[in-house]
């Protein structure tokens, strides 16, 4: 079945003062289709993207939508041919209602005296139309993300998109809210609609996307159809290399225990228990919400812990702070890079050294020597790619600023580092590098807790992984017994 | 390397030449400052003569304590709209304390300084403790300075004649006036705590991402607590060094001197965002400002007008940098 060509981009160039962005760059999207774009960060499918939906004005090439060259120009003419970009952060306004931001720019009635009752029975049957069991007077910041989402997607449909472009969608959404969204998707295909999909969760393609095109380095790569691919040919087609198999693991069998956690209990988690050995990476599964996260914060003191106790080296310790933790050698890379793990107007210098000043600040001395040994030794150990320490962290990659998070808490040297989410939203080439590390780290002792929502990733990685179900520790699996069957079935509510 | 990278670099690379540095991050407003000599100087050749240019640094000085304090504040992410009215408070209280009852010069001085970190720990500890938006805490607290000040001297200035007390603010020693060398003191130790001390690095951090910063084992209290009681202590010694200069205890003293503050503050680059700024920036800052009132009054125009020149010449200037560091970091 060939579904008409919705969509077609062809000879894209597009060149920002000294960088050839993207360089005769094609892509087509036929009607009802899934189509996603796979490039490591940088490829340039954000800029094809901003090109698409006249964010950025293309230096050539021309891009035709139902066989008829377009002109796009601005956001605005993009809108009007029907394009709608559903960003990767949620773009909706938190304190208004759900109505009012379907609505928003596009008020019913006169500007002096909007039509409220009319647009929140519209929204109320859009909302009803997707099943979504919720009111259109609703406040968006009472939604979870996912529901964010659905919203978001909704206001694309109202303004008859006939082509809508996720980006990332599922980067922040649990199994269950994926399965929701991917309903969604085929929804809207079967209506006709293009749908181009941006992700770096490579088996995310098999369940939903039609065909795929891959980009690198602001050049066009192929397009394939998904059935007759496999994720390692998209992988070398992605990376120009054969990257082999990227979860590398040597296993250190040590019995030694370095952390052990006793019944730890809060508003957020009921008696939770594990232990933690030399060397070892333990996986934590489960849905977003089980409590993973915060079972975290608790160990490392930025949560406060009601009952229960933690005990490094056999040894009980009391942590109440982050301060705390990092003295008992505990290092936390935290679940979001932007938000709690950068300083992103600072250098990578300042980025890496700042849980470290004592080893060069003294009282009437700044060792700078020391501070940029201390720089230059992880910002090499972990291969960051910048012209230097000088370099502001808010202008490198999501990959590299992930590696300049992990240098800082690898500066502290901790015995046991927590990786909340470590590789979310970072394409594969840094995925696999962080792997190599984690690896690395492992084999020199160093225990390693992962947290994680890609079971892949999980069950490629763990020497153990721990379930969490509802706040609670559902199945500790051996990595032998650790399948997708089986930890899906200890994560969800039965 | 993606788009991103590219392109952004070379303003860093200039980090390790301090001359340089400066001169590249505060060009704009260095350049506006020589512009504006420039046209006072022809205008009024009076300008350029020992005696106002000591005036003019002598007004800039109790604004630059302020300014420096608040300076850290911005980097840390807040800002204290309190530091004018505790200027006032505490020239009533240095006043009153040594007229009505009588005391030394060193404790009535003591005591007004107390009284400003007084103030500005209770600014640092709400704000910690509820979260609730410093501009808000801030501006409550400079109600209630304020306020404090009119209804203890009701509202009439208090007048002060020991000699002693008025050669610390209307003194010089030699040619340097008294309250120039309490500034270079001051200027020397905000430039070393934000650039020679783990507490530095920690303002730069809270500022930056509080998040990270609280992730990163960065005690968040203390930091918030040093800028505020700091903030206090500075706006108050402004308060004791004016009285000393006008030989008298002014319940109005410092009003709106925390927004001619603020603006010396941006103006010298420090984002109003936190995390970025520099104390060198803020000294331009200032520079500009002083010199800037001193030419609208040199050019006898008249002190409302001087308002509206006044708030236009901020507006533009502050305008042409952020549209200057906006290129710079794209988030």
């Amino acid at each position: 079945m060939k579904e008409p060509i919705l969509l077609e981009m062809n000879g894209i160039r597009k060149t920002f003062p000294g960088v050839v962005a993207l360089d005769d760059v094609h892509l087509d999207l036929r009607a009802g289709e899934v189509h996603a774009l796979l490039g490591e960060n940088g490829a340039g499918k954000s800029t094809l993207i901003k090109v698409l939906g006249g964010i950025y004005q293309r230096d050539a090439g021309e891009i035709i939508i139902n066989g008829e060259k377009a002109d796009i120009q601005s956001v605005k003419d993009a809108e009007r041919y029907g394009i709608s970009i559903i960003h990767q952060e949620i773009v909706l306004v938190p304190e208004m209602t759900i109505a009012d931001n379907i609505f928003l720019g596009k008020e019913a009635g006169p500007a002096a005296n909007i039509d409220r009752a009319g647009m929140l029975k519209k929204t109320q049957e859009l909302l009803d139309s997707f099943d979504m069991g919720l009111s259109a007077s609703a406040k968006i910041s009472s939604l979870n993300i996912a529901q964010q989402q659905m919203v978001e997607i909704i206001r694309a449909t109202f303004s008859e998109a006939k082509i809508i472009v996720m980006d990332e969608p599922t980067s922040s959404l649990s199994d269950k809210e994926v399965d929701a969204l991917f309903d969604t998707v085929r929804r809207l295909t079967a209506q006709g609609i293009g749908i181009i999909y941006i992700s770096h969760r490579m088996s995310e393609l098999d369940v939903i996307a039609d065909r795929v095109s891959v980009y690198r380095d602001g050049k066009y790569v192929a397009t394939k159809e998904v059935k007759e691919t496999t994720v390692d040919e998209l992988v070398t087609l992605m990376v120009g290399r054969e990257v082999g198999n990227y979860y590398n693991r040597t296993y250190n069998e040590c019995d030694e225990t370095v952390l052990e956690v006793r019944g730890l209990t809060n508003k957020k988690v009921k008696n939770v228990s594990f232990s933690l050995k030399k060397g070892e990476i333990l996986g934590f599964a489960g849905l977003v919400g089980a409590g993973r996260t915060e079972t975290m914060r608790a160990i490392f003191g930025m949560d406060p812990v009601e009952s229960g106790e933690i005990l490094i080296d056999g040894k009980p310790v009391s942590i109440h702070s982050s301060k705390d933790a990092m003295a008992a050698g505990i290092g936390l890379v935290p679940e979001s890079r932007r938000e709690e793990g950068i300083f992103p107007a600072m250098t990578i210098k300042f980025n890496e050294t700042v849980k470290v000043l004592n080893e060069f600040i003294h009282t009437f001395r700044v060792d700078h020597k020391k501070e940029n040994e201390i720089a230059d030794k992880y910002m090499h150990d972990l291969s960051v790619r910048a012209p230097g320490t000088f370099a502001l962290v808010g202008n490198l990659s999501g990959g590299n600023q992930q590696k300049v998070v992990i240098a800082s808490w690898l500066a502290i040297q901790p015995k046991i580092l927590i990786m909340d989410e470590p590789t979310r939203g970072i394409d594969v080439g840094a995925k696999a590098e962080i792997y190599a590390i984690m690896n690395e780290l492992a084999k020199n002792g160093v225990s390693i807790i992962m947290v994680s929502s890609e079971l892949p990733e999980v069950i490629g990685m763990s020497d153990r992984v721990v379930v969490m179900r509802s706040g609670e520790i559902s199945a500790v699996l051996d990595r032998t017994e650790a399948d997708q069957v089986t930890i899906m079935k200890n994560a969800v509510n039965i | 390397m993606s788009v991103k990278e590219k392109g952004a670099w070379k303003d860093s690379k200039l980090l390790n030449n301090p001359v340089a540095d400066y001169a590249k991050r505060n060009g704009g407003i260095i350049i506006g400052f020589f512009v504006l000599c420039i046209i006072i100087q022809i205008n009024t050749p009076m300008f350029l003569t020992t005696a106002n240019i000591v005036s003019v640094l002598r007004q800039i000085a109790t604004n630059l304590y302020c300014a420096s304090a608040i300076t850290m504040i911005l980097i840390a992410g807040g800002i204290d709209l309190s530091s004018g009215a505790v200027t006032s408070l505490a020239s009533v209280v240095v006043a009153t304390f040594m007229v009505n009852y009588g005391m030394p010069i060193p404790v009535a001085i003591l005591v007004a300084l107390a009284v400003g970190a007084l103030v500005g720990f209770i600014n640092g500890t709400i704000i910690y403790k509820t979260g609730l938006p410093p501009f808000i805490v801030t501006y409550s607290l400079q109600c209630v300075c304020q306020g404090l000040a009119y209804v203890w001297t009701g509202a009439q200035p208090i007048r002060l004649t020991d000699q002693n007390f008025i050669f610390l603010g209307a003194g010089y020693a030699g040619f340097i006036p008294m309250p120039l060398i309490y500034l270079f003191v001051i200027l020397i130790f905000v430039w070393y705590i934000l650039n020679r001390t783990k507490l530095g690095r920690h303002i730069y951090a809270v500022g930056g991402n509080e998040k990270a910063a609280e992730f990163s084992g960065v005690n968040i209290k203390r930091v918030r607590w040093f800028v505020y009681v700091f903030s206090g202590i500075m706006a108050a010694l402004a308060g004791v060094v004016l009285s000393a200069r006008m030989y008298s205890g002014q319940p109005s003293v410092g009003a709106g001197g925390e927004m001619d503050a603020i603006a010396s503050v941006v103006l010298g680059g420090t984002s109003m965002g936190g995390g970025r700024g520099t104390i060198g920036g803020t000294i331009i800052g200032a520079l500009l400002i002083g010199v800037m009132n001193n030419g609208l009054n040199l050019a006898g125009i008249d002190s409302y007008w001087q308002q509206v020149a006044k708030g236009l010449i901020i507006l533009i200037a502050v305008y042409v940098d952020f549209v200057k560091q906006g290129s710079k970091l794209r988030k």
